[in-house]
C-alpha cells in the first residue's frame, strides 16, 4: 500500500496523542481518590527521591504524584504559585511573608494540634505569622565551621573561640597553597548573612519588628571580616562552593564554613582529623551563632483539593514519625524537626553530630520572616562591599538599616 | 466578473491570514500582551501577584531610579558595551581579513573560528568559571601564571583589580567573534576586485593603505549591521554574567547588568513584579533611544547613494 500524505499525517497525530496520553501517573483514575501533586526540590543525596516516592505510594487517602524539580526551585515554585497548574503540596524554603500575605499558602495551624511543642522552636518561628502556622518544618538544617585538627596543631593554633581568634588563626594557617579559611567564593557575604550579627549579640530584625543591627557593634564586627580578605587568608575561586566540603577535603583550606549535610562525607574522608565549631562570638555582648533553617511542607491555596492536601501533609509530616526520621537521617544528614525524634536518633548521639545538635539548640537562630528579600539584598550587597572593597562598615550598615526599615514599614502597613 | 474578482480577493485574504495568522497570534500573545501587562504592572504594588489592585502611580519608578543598585547596573551595562563592542568588532574583522587571505584550508579555519558560536552561553560560562578561570592553583589561567612564578588569582572573586571583567569579556569574545567574522567575510567577498586592481594601478600599496581607503569604506554596510547587532546583544547580557557570578545565595554587588538586577527583583523569591516592571520599562526606553540615535547616526535604512 502506498503511504499517502494524509495517512502519514493522521498516523503522526495519533502517535502524538498517545504520547501525551501516557502521562497518567500511577493509574489512580477511576479509583475515586483525589489526585495530588507534591513538589520537592532536588536533593543531592542518593535515595531521597526513591524515599519520598515510597512515602507517597504508601498513602491511602489520595493518589499522590511526586514532582522532583531540579534547577532553581524557589523561582519555579514562586512562578507556579501564580498559576492554576502549580502544585497542591510543595516543599518550600519559606514561605516568605509576601507569599503568606498574598494568600498563596494555606493555614496549617490545625495540623499541629497537640504536637506543636514537639517541633523545634527556632525553625517553627519563621513558619509562623499572626499566630498561625503556614508550613510544617520537615527537618532542621544548620551550618558549621569545619576545621582540620592536624593543620591547626601544625600551626600551633587552637580552635578559635572569638572572631578575633578566627581572623588570627586563618592568617597563621595560610601557608603556600593552603588557605586558612573558606567562606564561599564570594568571600562570605552570601553564606554568612546575618550570622556575624547574631555572634555580636545583635539580630536582623528585633522581636518588635525593627532593624536589629542599628548598633555600632554591627559595623565593628562586620569590619573584622574585611581583615580576612585583606590578609589573603580566604580561599576564593574554588571549583566547588562552600556547600560542598571538597575544598576542605582536597587540602585547599584548613577551615571551611559548610552545611551539616557535609558531615558524613567529611567524617568518611578525614576520620577523626576534623572538628566543628559555631561561628565564634565577638564583642562583650557576643555569643556563638549558627543559622538554622528548614524546608517546610506547604499547601497551595490555588489547589482545588486543599482539604485532601492538608490531610496528606498531616499524615506525612506530623503523624508518620518513622518516615520523618528516615527522611532526615537515612540519605542526607539533617536533624529531625521533631525534638522527640532528634533526642532518640542514634546517629546524633556522639562526636561531631552530637556537637552540631547542641549548637543548634544553644546557638541556633533562624532568619526572621520579616527579613524580606529586598532587605537581604541590600544587606548582602553592603557586606560584600565591606569584605572585598574595604568599604566603610558604618556607612554600609547605615544604608542597609535604612532599607530594612523601609521594608519593615511596608510589612507593617499592610499587616 | 466583478463577483469572481471579489471571491479571489477574499481567497487571497484568507491565505494571507492562514500564513501570517499563527505568527501574528504568537507575536500578540507572547510579546505584545506581556509587554502591555508589564507596563500596567509597573503602576501597581505587585508583590507575588500578576493581578494587583493597589495602584501606586509612579512610586515604582521613583523606587527603581532611586535605587543605587539599579543605577550601578546601568553603569555596568554601559561599561560592558564600551568594552565588548569595539573588541568584538576589531577581533572579528581581523579574523575575517586573515582568513580571507589564506590560500589553503580557508574552509577549515572559517569553520574552526565559527564553531564556538554553536556553543551555549551557559556551557561556555561554566567552562570559563570552573576550569579556565577558577581561582585555585590548578585552573588553566593560574597554571600559566604559575609557570612565571606568579600567585594564583581568584579571577571572579576579587574586585581590585576587577579581574572579573577579563573573564566576562573573553567568554563573550570567544563565543561571538566567529559569527561576526562570517558576516565580515561575506562583506569582503562583495567588494569588486576591480577596485583593488584600479588602486594598484594608481600606486596604492597593499596592506594598510588599501585597507584604509578601499576595504574599510567598502565594508560600511556590514560594519553598521555588525555594530547594531553587537549593541543589541550587549543589552541582552544575562547568561554569562549570571552563570559566572551568581551562587546559591545571590549575586555580588558588582558586574550586575540590568537584566540580572531585574531578575533578582521581580523573579525568584523577590517577586516584586511592580518594581521589576518599572525597571524593565526604563530599560526598554533606554534601548529604544540608543537604537534610534544609533540608526540615525549610521544612516541605517537610508537609501545607499
Amino acid at each position: 500500500m502506498p503511504i499517502s500524505r494524509r495517512l502519514l499525517l493522521s498516523g503522526g497525530a495519533a502517535l502524538a496523542l498517545t504520547g501525551c496520553g501516557s502521562d497518567t501517573g500511577r493509574g489512580g483514575e477511576g479509583s475515586g481518590r483525589p489526585r495530588l501533586s507534591h513538589w520537592y526540590h532536588q536533593y543531592g543525596e542518593a535515595g531521597t527521591r526513591q524515599a519520598v516516592g515510597r512515602y507517597a505510594a504508601a498513602y491511602e487517602g489520595a493518589d499522590v504524584r511526586i514532582e522532583w524539580r531540579p534547577g532553581n526551585y524557589d523561582q519555579q515554585t514562586a512562578a507556579a504559585l501564580l498559576t492554576n497548574s502549580g502544585p497542591d503540596v510543595f516543599e518550600v524554603n519559606g514561605p516568605s511573608l509576601d507569599q503568606i500575605r498574598g494568600g498563596q499558602v494555606a493555614d496549617l495551624t490545625g495540623l499541629l494540634d497537640g504536637v506543636k511543642d514537639d517541633f523545634d522552636r527556632a525553625v517553627l518561628a519563621p513558619k509562623t505569622w499572626d499566630g498561625r502556622v503556614w508550613a510544617i518544618p520537615q527537618v532542621v538544617d544548620t551550618q558549621l565551621l569545619y576545621y582540620r585538627r592536624s593543620l591547626l596543631e601544625q600551626a600551633g593554633v587552637r580552635p578559635p573561640r572569638t572572631l578575633d581568634e578566627l581572623v588570627d588563626a586563618a592568617r597563621s594557617l595560610t601557608r603556600g597553597t593552603v588557605k586558612g579559611l573558606f567562606l564561599g567564593n564570594d568571600g562570605g557575604a552570601g553564606v554568612l548573612g546575618g550570622t556575624p550579627l547574631y555572634a555580636a549579640g545583635l539580630s536582623l530584625v528585633t522581636a518588635d519588628g525593627r532593624p536589629g543591627f542599628d548598633d555600632p557593634a554591627a559595623a565593628r564586627t562586620l569590619g573584622k571580616l574585611h581583615r580576612l580578605y585583606a590578609e589573603k587568608s580566604l580561599l576564593l575561586g574554588a571549583p566547588a562552593d562552600w556547600s560542598d566540603p571538597s575544598a576542605l577535603l582536597q587540602g585547599l583550606t584548613a577551615m571551611q564554613w559548610s552545611g551539616l549535610w557535609a558531615l558524613p562525607v567529611v567524617k568518611k574522608a578525614l576520620g577523626y582529623d576534623f572538628g566543628v565549631l559555631p561561628f565564634p562570638a565577638d564583642g562583650p555582648a557576643g555569643r556563638p551563632a549558627v543559622p538554622v533553617g528548614a524546608y517546610g511542607a506547604a499547601v497551595s491555596t490555588r489547589s482545588g483539593r486543599q482539604e485532601a492536601a492538608k490531610a496528606y501533609v498531616k499524615w506525612l509530616w506530623v503523624d508518620r514519625s518513622d518516615y520523618q526520621e528516615d527522611f532526615a537521617l537515612s540519605y542526607g544528614f539533617h536533624i529531625p524537626a521533631r525534638r522527640s525524634l532528634a533526642a532518640k536518633a542514634g546517629k546524633l548521639k556522639e562526636g561531631a553530630a552530637a556537637e552540631a545538635v547542641r549548637f543548634t539548640a544553644d546557638h541556633g537562630y533562624a532568619q526572621p520572616l520579616l527579613w524580606t528579600v529586598a532587605a537581604q539584598t541590600a544587606y548582602q550587597d553592603g557586606l560584600s562591599r565591606i569584605i572585598k572593597e574595604g568599604a566603610d562598615p558604618e556607612r554600609e550598615v547605615r544604608a542597609a538599616v535604612r532599607r530594612t526599615a523601609e521594608e519593615l514599614k511596608r510589612a507593617g502597613k499592610k499587616a | 466578473m466583478a463577483a469572481y474578482g471579489a471571491v479571489r480577493r477574499r481567497r487571497q485574504a484568507l491565505w494571507f491570514w492562514v500564513f501570517t495568522g499563527p505568527f501574528v497570534l504568537g507575536l500578540v500573545l507572547f510579546t505584545y500582551v506581556p509587554l502591555g501587562w508589564s507596563v500596567w504592572l509597573s503602576f501597581f504594588d505587585a508583590h507575588n501577584t500578576v493581578s494587583p489592585t493597589d495602584f501606586t502611580g509612579l512610586d515604582n519608578y521613583r523606587q527603581v531610579l532611586g535605587d543605587p543598585a539599579f543605577r550601578s547596573a546601568l553603569g555596568t551595562f554601559a561599561l560592558f558595551t564600551a568594552f565588548i563592542v569595539p573588541a568584538t568588532y576589531a577581533l572579528s574583522l581581523g579574523l575575517a581579513l586573515a582568513v580571507s587571505r589564506l590560500r589553503r584550508a580557508q574552509a577549515f579555519f572559517r569553520s574552526v573560528f565559527f564553531l564556538p558560536t554553536a556553543c551555549s552561553y551557559v556551557v561556555a560560562a561554566l567552562v570559563w568559571k570552573l576550569s579556565v578561570f577558577n581561582g585555585v592553583r590548578f585552573g588553566l589561567a593560574n597554571t600559566v601564571l604559575g609557570w612565571f612564578g606568579a600567585e594564583p588569582v581568584a579571577w571572579l572573586s576579587v574586585t581590585d583589580p576587577p579581574w572579573y571583567w577579563l573573564v566576562v569579556v573573553t567568554v563573550r569574545l570567544w563565543l561571538q567573534a566567529g559569527f561576526y567574522m562570517v558576516l565580515f567575510l561575506a562583506g569582503l567577498q562583495r567588494i569588486p576586485p576591480q577596485l583593488y586592481e584600479a588602486a594598484a594601478v594608481d600606486g596604492a600599496r597593499p596592506g594598510w593603505q588599501t585597507f584604509r581607503h578601499i576595504t574599510f569604506p567598502a565594508l560600511r554596510a556590514t560594519s553598521v549591521a555588525v555594530v547594531l547587532l553587537l549593541v543589541i546583544n550587549a543589552f541582552q547580557a544575562f547568561d554569562e554574567f549570571y552563570n559566572l557570578l551568581s551562587d546559591a545565595r545571590g549575586y555580588p554587588p558588582y558586574a550586575r547588568p540590568p537584566l540580572v538586577y531585574l531578575y533578582y527583583t521581580a523573579l525568584g523569591q523577590g517577586q516584586n513584579l511592580g518594581v521589576g516592571s518599572a525597571g524593565a520599562v526604563v530599560l526598554a526606553l533606554v534601548i529604544a533611544v540608543v537604537t534610534v540615535v544609533q540608526s540615525r547616526w549610521s544612516g541605517l535604512g537610508r537609501r545607499e547613494a
